[in-house]
């Protein structure tokens, strides 16, 4: 195959309701997406648009996938992306926003802390924390890149990244972080492990796009594909 | 002398990794490097040669989340969290005080590690070259030695023309230390003075109309105020209880009262008179050569009634061992504001930038850190207490002697 023949490689999530969720928002606009071979298998066929390659990937590996190129298209969070692809809106186009995986990713803290309120609480209290336990403030995230850039904007002080990979709301209960910034949909999780979300503590408000990938290689048959594909998603 | 051949360093283009150097590129980055070196070891400075890796949580805690971010970090089961050494400056302290302290003069030579934005064009690993004088009796001559031997050496390494800026965050904590306040609004401004666009915010809260609170957060502080500590956490643990609001972590509810406890006095104290802010903001935006500087920052602090004549006083002693070092030291631009992105300064802070190539990052700078030290178990107090130190980064140095128009003139 030349260069210039090089499909189009649109990726989707390769499970859960994301998945479904893709699938629908597609096939609302008359392209279908389905896997091929057994159910595990992580490749896919397009119908309605000619010249698509459609793989499965996991939504977080998506966001490397389309920095690097590997897919001229792809649906994830924009939370990953923001997360994943420093100065993203140089490398990617944003297609469309698909209304769904709506998420917020924001600060919260445990709500038997009822001097703090807001990110200006948060930052006092940080201070007064390290004079009392010899420490900064520790804030359990997954979200490192987000968190710090909003709290170097917010002017908040004597606070500490840690990692957590999951499970993030059970932090300060478990005493391995004082404030947590994850993702909630409902704040249900949040209630239930007794943190309140800060007023002023909204971070970003996420939800699944569909993305372009400058980096990958635009042959004239996925320039194609993709208008093809455009005036669908208009229609 | 001639201009220096175009020579073959670092890539600088944007995200262009570091690659190491190689041949002439090498060989030209050598010669600059010992260029400057001999200046500092004529200059009686030991060399020291502190570890790569260095530990993790202690040097990260000093320089804060900003620079952890930047850090480079290791994992080792044996060790512990390490990072590799984003600046000599805290590990060569820490090595100081492990010797014992007291009055020294370190030379230093090596690469320091920070991640860099994609598309920044900066390196993540550069060349540093320079001193820490730590102990020395008199600070005003410590501050001028340090400056004076940075500008000599850049003048040596035939850096050209560069740009020089002076700041001296000892008259900023000074001017906080004057104006009368409550020492809480004191402490929270000086912990904010290096995030100027908080310190503007705090400022104009203390002084502008309390901020209008919501009726919980009023009853809340109602309750508490004028109670004792002890009190106010009982007050604090009823509410909790009245709420069916569960107890975790490790922020405990007497630390919850007590903050509760400080903000029912903020809200009761007189706020600022606008005459003060002004004059605190009027005397952080003075810019202009040393000596009219100082003389406007006298004058203004004896309108405004803020006593800082110490902290002015050393400054005008520094400018004299500067002249000392035969500088034109009243000339000298002074920005009362530079510094406060350079987080553990609190003195005298200074850089140079090439004027030739104003785009690379500087060619080297410096500053007192008294406090720093202390924190690190120095003994800040006392005429053996403070810090100063310089440093060159020869790489920027050798990038911008391959820029045009590069003559043979002295540093600042």
């Amino acid at each position: 195959m030349t260069a210039s023949q090089t499909p189009l490689r649109l990726a989707a999530p390769s499970k859960g309701r994301l998945q479904e969720q893709t699938t629908a928002w597609f096939a609302e606009r008359g392209v279908a997406l389905s896997r091929v071979g057994e159910d595990r298998e992580y490749a896919g066929q397009v119908d309605g648009v000619d010249g698509v390659e459609l793989v499965y990937l996991s939504a977080g590996e998506i966001p490397g996938a389309l920095d690097r190129g590997e897919i001229h298209l792809g649906v994830t969070g924009e939370d990953l992306i923001a997360e994943r692809i420093p100065g993203w809106k140089t490398r990617l186009d944003r297609i469309a926003p698909m209304g769904f995986g709506r998420a917020d990713l924001i600060v919260a803290v445990p709500d038997c802390w009822l001097d703090v309120e807001t990110i200006a609480d948060l930052d006092d209290a940080a201070g007064r924390f390290r004079a009392v336990h010899g420490h900064a403030l520790r804030v359990a995230t997954k979200y490192h890149v987000l968190a710090r850039e909003f709290f170097t904007q917010r002017g908040v002080g004597d606070y500490l990244l840690v990692d957590s990979q999951g499970a993030t709301e059970g932090a300060p209960k478990n005493r391995s972080a004082e404030a947590i910034v994850d993702i909630t949909s409902s704040g249900a999780t949040l209630r239930a492990n007794h943190l309140r979300i800060l007023s002023d503590g909204l971070i970003l408000k996420s939800e699944a796009n569909l993305w372009a990938s400058h980096a990958a290689d635009w042959s004239e048959k996925a320039r194609v594909a993709l208008t093809t594909l455009k005036a669908k998603l208009a229609d | 002398m001639s201009a220096p051949k175009r020579r073959e360093t670092a890539p600088s283009g944007p995200s262009a990794p570091f690659r190491g150097h190689r041949d002439e590129g090498l060989v030209a980055l050598n010669g600059v490097t010992s260029e400057i070196a001999s200046v500092i070891a004529e200059a009686g400075y030991q060399p020291i040669d502190p570890a790569l890796l260095q530990p993790a949580d202690l040097l990260l805690d000093l320089y804060g989340e900003d620079i952890r971010a930047r850090a480079f970090l290791i994992s080792d089961p044996n060790t512990g969290e390490m990072c590799l050494r984003p600046d000599f400056t805290a590990p060569v302290c820490l090595a100081h005080l492990e010797n014992g302290g007291g009055e020294a003069r370190y030379g230093y030579l090596g690469r320091v590690f920070r991640r860099q934005l994609p598309g920044s064009g900066r390196p993540a690993e550069y060349l540093q070259t320079g001193v820490e004088l730590i102990g020395a009796e008199d600070p005003a001559a410590a501050d001028a030695e340090v400056f004076a031997l940075i500008r000599n050496a850049l003048k040596w390494s035939e850096a050209g023309e560069t740009i020089v800026r002076t700041g001296d965050l000892g008259v900023a904590f000074a001017l906080l230390d004057a104006a009368p306040m409550p020492t809480r609004w004191r402490a929270a401004l000086k912990r904010h003075f290096w995030r100027p666009a908080r310190f503007h915010q705090m400022l104009a809260e203390y002084s502008g109309e309390a901020g209008a609170i919501g009726a919980d957060r009023a009853a809340l502080l109602d309750r508490v105020a004028g109670l004792s500590p002890r009190d106010a956490g009982a007050a604090v643990m009823a509410e909790l209880e009245a709420r069916g609001v569960r107890t975790l972590g490790a922020r405990g509810v007497q630390e919850v009262a007590d903050r509760l406890l400080a903000l029912a006095e903020d809200r009761a104290e007189t706020r600022l008179p606008k005459d003060l802010v002004d004059a605190i903001e009027n005397a952080l935006a003075i810019t202009g050569p040393s000596g009219e500087a100082l003389a406007a920052l006298r004058t203004l602090t004896a309108e405004a009634q803020l006593d800082i004549s110490p902290a002015l006083d050393r400054m005008e002693a520094r400018l004299t061992a500067l002249e000392a070092h035969e500088i034109d030291a009243a000339a000298l631009p002074f920005d009362a504001a530079f510094g406060r992105l350079l987080e553990y300064y609190d003195g005298f802070v200074f850089e140079f930038v090439s004027a030739t190539a104003p785009d690379q990052p500087v060619l080297g700078g410096g500053g007192r850190y008294d406090a720093m030290l202390t924190k690190l178990g120095g003994d800040g107090r006392g005429p053996n207490g403070g810090a100063v130190g310089g440093m060159i980064r020869p790489e920027t140095v050798l990038e911008v002697q391959s820029r045009p128009e590069i003559g043979a003139g002295g540093a600042a």
